[in-house]
């Protein structure tokens, strides 16, 4: 078994003047799910357009499943599934004929291609609907269509672009146990881009985060948590007056400092101790009820990091 | 490579099949002008001149623009052309495969309202015989039909292909197809009386048989340029850019 799934080095697209995609070196184990992260317009769907071999690189190279991406794109699109920027449903035909094409396309035997369409179907649960026309479906129910379309053939590599822009948290959820039990069973490597940081935390065994087609880090979701972002506190209580947060804002320790509702929140730099400021407060005159530490959530830290580099 | 044609040609013929609402019922109502309102017109005429050869080509063409120019742009329209082309699909199967579906559906709605046409001929005025087209002349309907459609799915796709969307295929078909037939009739008329008078005398006495093979070689010559600028054009990295 390969032990990179993708690897590439100083991989580069522009269009004309644009740097659509600048210097990306990365290496992707095999089984894990990569979550791609980055702003609207970050480079993310040329990186998978130049992954899959759609597009050639300006300067750089991109190995997928062992194959050159500019000398063996279709040795890549054989053994890779993609659901890209759009659903690409044909609308007029049916949900078991949109599946049953790409399974023709892939070239699966007719008992195969059978018992593998009625198997996502079921599992997706559009059985009961499959002889409708796509055009009339929610676009949650167009979205888990084309989840299945890409793994169809059961490839070794998933390229999904947001596959749960749409759906509703039940069927989210759904995906996201799929896409976990199909990597543990199957060793399947799966390349998702999402905007939903949550799903990014809960899903995904690496992290890489891009910004105006520069690639920032590449890293676990805990390791970027604890080391991109800040730490959080959360104070409930009351006393907390405008001389009391003057002096928490002159600490060195503390990033920032607001007060909602009767809570205050304070962004510290680093792993800092927390008992000295519970003290100050204190002695500051404010009733403490309770208190609550917690690392920064990979919202924070993608945050931090986007305004970092900015 | 004839499976991945074969299976764009299936999904293209569902697609045909459904149409878009009132569009699945399109052949019938095309069958039903061409193959049964005009031979009524005509009457007997039908099957014993060359009328329903020059009328099949006509057909021919009208058939694979109806649907011609939804082949690339209607996919692009519909965003479902990026996740064809991110497929294992070579450029060729897909390209091949949706040549072959237009051309297999004008051609044979055409050779169908042939049939058809011959059927009503004969029931109206077949006058208890039974009506047949000639051997040569059917063959010639059958070729030059054929050869036709595959010139202008050519440039149908071609034209689909440097298309955003469909309408605007369609309306650049519709110029290029008036624009034709603007020329050839006006070129006849701006030439000098002798030059028309010789041009008629040659038709006339050059043999029927002459002539076809004649059409025939031209269009086999147009068609395999048409369809090799259009194997030029259809480039996976040219389709994701535009």
């Amino acid at each position: 078994m390969l032990e990179y799934a993708i690897q590439t080095d100083g991989l580069s697209r522009s269009f004309g003047a644009v740097r659509a995609v600048e210097d990306v070196s990365m290496r992707i184990p095999a089984g894990t799910i990569f979550g791609f992260l980055g702003p609207n317009g970050s480079g993310k769907t040329t990186t998978i357009r130049l992954l899959l071999g759609l597009l050639e690189p300006s300067r750089g190279s991109a190995t997928v499943l062992g194959f050159d991406s500019r000398r063996q794109a279709g040795d890549i699109r054989q053994r890779t599934g993609a659901l890209l920027e759009h659903p690409g449903l044909y609308e007029r035909l049916s949900a078991q004929e949109n599946l049953e094409f790409y399974a023709r396309v892939w070239n699966l035997t007719p008992a195969d291609r059978d018992a593998r369409v009625k198997e996502l179907l079921t599992h997706m649960g559009l059985w009961d609907r499959r002889a409708d026309q796509v055009g009339n479906w929610s676009r949650g129910m167009k979205q888990k269509l084309a989840v299945a379309r890409a793994m169809l053939h059961r490839p070794s590599l998933i390229f999904l672009d947001e596959p749960t822009s749409g759906l509703d948290p039940v069927a989210s959820a759904t995906l996201r146990d799929d896409l976990s039990s199909l990597v543990m069973r199957e060793g399947v490597t799966v390349f998702l881009t999402t905007h939903n940081l949550p799903e990014a935390e809960s899903i995904c065994n690496l992290v890489g985060v891009i910004r105006q087609g520069r690639l920032l880090t590449v890293d676990s979701p805990v390791h970027i948590r604890t080391h991109g972002g800040e730490q959080k506190v959360e104070f409930t209580g009351q006393g907390f007056t405008p001389a009391v947060l003057e002096v928490l804002r002159s600490r060195p320790e503390v990033a920032d400092v607001k007060v909602s509702n009767g809570t205050l929140t304070l962004a510290l730099h680093d792993d800092r101790p927390v008992a000295p400021l519970v003290r100050l407060l204190v002695e500051g005159g404010c009733d403490i009820e309770e208190v609550r530490k917690g690392a920064a959530s990979l919202e924070q830290a993608f945050l931090a990091l986007m305004e970092h580099d900015a | 490579m004839i499976s991945d044609i074969l299976a764009m040609v299936w999904k293209e013929f569902h697609e045909l099949r459904q149409g878009g609402g009132r569009g699945k019922y399109a052949p019938f109502i095309l069958v039903l002008i061409y193959g049964v309102f005009f031979p009524l017109q005509t009457g007997r005429s039908w099957v014993d001149s060359y009328q329903m050869v020059g009328f099949g080509l006509g057909i021919s063409v009208f058939m694979v623009l109806s649907v011609v120019a939804d082949s690339i742009a209607g996919e692009r329209e519909r965003h479902t052309l990026e996740t064809l082309l991110a497929s294992r699909l070579a450029d060729r199967s897909i390209l091949i495969g949706k040549i072959v579906s237009v051309v297999l559906y004008g051609w044979g709605l055409t050779i169908l309202s042939l049939i058809v046409g011959l059927v009503v001929v004969n029931l109206s005025a077949g006058g208890g015989h039974v009506l047949l087209y000639p051997a040569g002349r059917a063959i010639t309907a059958v070729v030059l039909t054929f050869l036709l459609c595959v010139l202008a799915t050519g440039v149908g796709v071609l034209v689909s292909l440097r298309s955003s969307t469909v309408r605007q295929a369609q309306q650049m078909l519709m110029i290029s197809w008036m624009v034709l037939i603007f020329v050839a009739v006006f070129g006849v008329q701006l030439m000098s009386p002798a030059t028309r008078l010789r041009l008629e005398n040659r038709l006339t006495n050059t043999q029927v048989t002459t002539l076809v093979v004649g059409a025939a070689l031209i269009l086999i010559l147009l068609d395999v340029i048409v369809l090799a600028i259009n194997a030029a054009r259809f480039q996976r990295s040219r389709l994701i850019l535009d």
